[in-house]
């Protein structure tokens, strides 16, 4: 039962990517732009929470709580001071690229300075040890992620689709100056939609400090290029896309792993990015989208 | 206007030609040590890699996030090419790095057929995800060295060499701007969809730009494996990309002699201010933020340093019509 449990686990994994896939992808929707930073919001937030659980000693579930708020309101902050007056004045995309890789480099280094380079161990979170059903046997952890990111998404497709602000976000992604015309504040919209992303990136961190309780100030940048791949994969801009990217990806990886050999995976992950633009640049869920001259 | 050109020529080549006498003269005199002639020698490294780079992604348009990649892999082939071709110490530098510079550009190809034929910031992913593999790829191989480095490479580098190279990299992306192709290459980044309209074929020329900046970062990968003597794969990083794209982005995109500048500015002041290292990619970073928001074509813009228009200022007379983009302009190399 090797094969079952390799691919449970990596669904797990998967799902800490497509959390993480599902900020890229509504940023990326709304202001076409690839948040380099939006992989060392996780490493934010990952650090958020060893400090309130060994230094502030919180409960769990405060700890958990103020990661993600922290994240939150990072991400929005960001939005605000690096990037909104270089969408508000239609820069070319390149420039916001730029600034994006600035906002990674920053936080990567900030942390390094205020942790040092060496990695920091999280205490164990929510350990219900192995779970066995016959003769298979998963870490609780996996189920754990899987079962988050379903309910994730299930609320997100809630937000987007049914309720005001979720309007607001589709219509800005649609068409900004149309939308602004139709009385909806595109600022707002944008940076709900980096604090929500943002948050869910921070969910990703707590369900990767619980199942690999080692962190480093440079532990987003690998995780956030694999989640954009996963992105990409599922289609960026559809958010059930990037759910499935993650966990296609998470398994893609975790068989690798456990079949041919862990020195691989990475270039496993971006030889499915290549494939993937090579045959169905859209993505498995995207929509072929022709341009507008 | 044919004369006045032979003329500018001329005087461009004297002004290179004395640099390089100034610098020998004064390292023979023994008033540069070697520490200051290895400076000297990365501020070139710097030069060619920053100009190329600027070749993708100011002249281009096209983001480049793994440059330090490219960099690696001619530095690996050129240093594998000296240490196993066993041709004559005479012959085989040459060689080595013209090695270096072809594996980067088919490398280029390999990567940039799948991300070029897109449009969009496929290119920046793929490049940087390249950088990241390639470096585990060279610690996982043998013949590489591994982690442990190749050791042992002659340290045949010296500063005749990359004072050449660097010069020449310099002319040729100068020269091939101000070609039809080098036009065809600036339309795509001044609107894609207009320049296709127009027969251009931007595939083939995103490639050719991004190819031939490989290229360059292949040969400048050689002369650093020849001028250190050890290669370390965790050099190559993603901080050293990143690094080149600061130089670009500062001095200019579409500028080269901002490249020029700012390699040579961003080469010097790390030794200069050894004590803050740790600080150092921080503050890059808040430099690449603070130049994007305020003036986001960097520091130079656009702005080619031009004798033309300089000779015309002096002389008070007409010549300054050459306004923006000096096409019969010149350009100083270090």
């Amino acid at each position: 039962m090797g094969f079952i449990s390799q691919v449970i686990n990596g669904l797990g994994l998967g799902s800490i990517y497509a959390l993480v896939a599902l900020g890229y992808s509504m940023v990326y929707g709304i202001v076409q732009l690839i948040n380099f930073a939006h992989g060392d919001i996780i490493m934010v937030g990952a650090y958020a929470m060893f400090l309130l659980l060994t230094v502030a000693g919180a409960p769990l579930w405060a700890a958990v709580l103020g990661s993600i708020l922290f994240c939150v309101v990072a991400g929005v902050f960001i939005e605000r001071v690096a990037y909104r007056r270089l969408i508000n004045m239609k820069a070319p995309r390149i420039s916001l690229l730029i600034t994006a890789i600035g906002v990674s480099i920053f936080l990567q280094n900030l942390s390094q300075l205020l942790f040092t380079s060496s990695g920091k161990t999280i205490p164990s979170m929510f350990d219900l040890g192995t779970l066995e059903a016959g003769s298979l046997q998963v870490p609780s952890g996996s189920i754990i992620n899987i079962l988050t990111s379903v309910a994730m998404m299930v609320g997100l497709s809630f937000l987007v689709n049914k309720t005001k602000i979720g309007k607001a976000m589709r219509a800005t992604s649609e068409d900004a100056a149309a939308a602004r015309l139709m009385g909806i504040n595109t600022n707002h919209s944008i940076a709900f939609t980096f604090g929500l992303g943002s948050g869910l990136a921070a969910v990703g961190a707590v369900l990767y400090c619980n199942t690999y309780p080692m962190i480093t100030p440079y532990m987003g940048g690998l995780l956030g290029l694999k989640a954009f791949v996963a992105a990409v994969l599922g289609g960026i801009g559809s958010i059930p896309g990037a759910m499935l990217g993650g966990y296609v990806l998470g398994v893609a990886e975790s068989l690798t792993k456990g079949y041919i050999s862990s020195s691989f995976t990475d270039a496993v992950v971006f030889g499915i990015l290549i494939l993937v633009l090579l045959i169905r640049p859209a993505g498995l869920l995207g929509r072929n989208v022709s341009e507008k001259v | 206007m044919n004369r006045k050109k032979v003329a500018v020529y001329g005087v461009i080549l004297a002004l290179i030609v004395a640099i390089y006498a100034l610098v020998t003269g004064l390292s023979n005199a023994g008033v540069l040590n070697s520490y200051y002639s290895g400076i000297l020698i990365m501020v070139c490294i710097n030069i060619i890699l920053a100009t190329s780079l600027n070749l993708s992604t100011g002249f281009l348009g096209q983001l480049i996030l793994g440059h330090a990649g490219f960099m690696s892999v001619g530095a690996y082939a050129a240093a594998l090419f000296t240490l196993r071709a066993g041709l004559p110490d005479s012959i085989d530098f040459p060689i080595a790095l013209l090695v270096g510079g072809l594996t980067a550009a088919l490398f280029g190809l390999l990567i940039g057929i799948p991300a070029l034929r897109l449009k969009g910031d496929y290119l920046a992913i793929i490049t940087l995800g390249f950088g990241e593999i390639i470096r585990v790829i060279i610690i996982n191989l043998d013949f590489t060295g591994g982690a442990r480095g190749l050791r042992g490479i002659p340290r045949e580098t010296n500063f005749s060499w990359v004072y050449l190279l660097a010069v020449l990299t310099v002319a040729i992306i100068f020269a091939f701007i101000h070609t039809r192709h080098g036009r065809a290459v600036i339309s795509i980044r001044e609107d894609e969809i207009a320049a296709e309209a127009s027969g251009v074929n931007t595939t083939y020329y995103k490639l050719l730009a991004f190819i031939m900046s490989a290229f360059f970062a292949g040969i400048a990968g050689g002369l650093y494996a020849h001028h250190i003597g050890i290669l370390n794969p965790s050099k190559f990083d993603f901080n050293y990309s990143v690094e080149i794209l600061v130089m670009v982005v500062l001095g200019g995109m579409g500028s080269i002699t901002g490249s020029v500048i700012a390699a040579t500015v961003l080469t010097i002041l790390p030794e200069a201010l050894r004590d803050f290292s740790s600080y150092r990619m921080l503050a890059y970073s808040v430099v690449l933020i603070c130049v994007m928001l305020f003036r986001p074509s960097g520091l130079l813009g656009q702005y080619e340093f031009s004798l033309t228009r300089l000779f015309g200022k002096l002389s008070g007379s007409k010549g300054n019509k050459t306004t923006k983009n000096p096409a019969s302009g010149g350009e100083k190399g270090a």
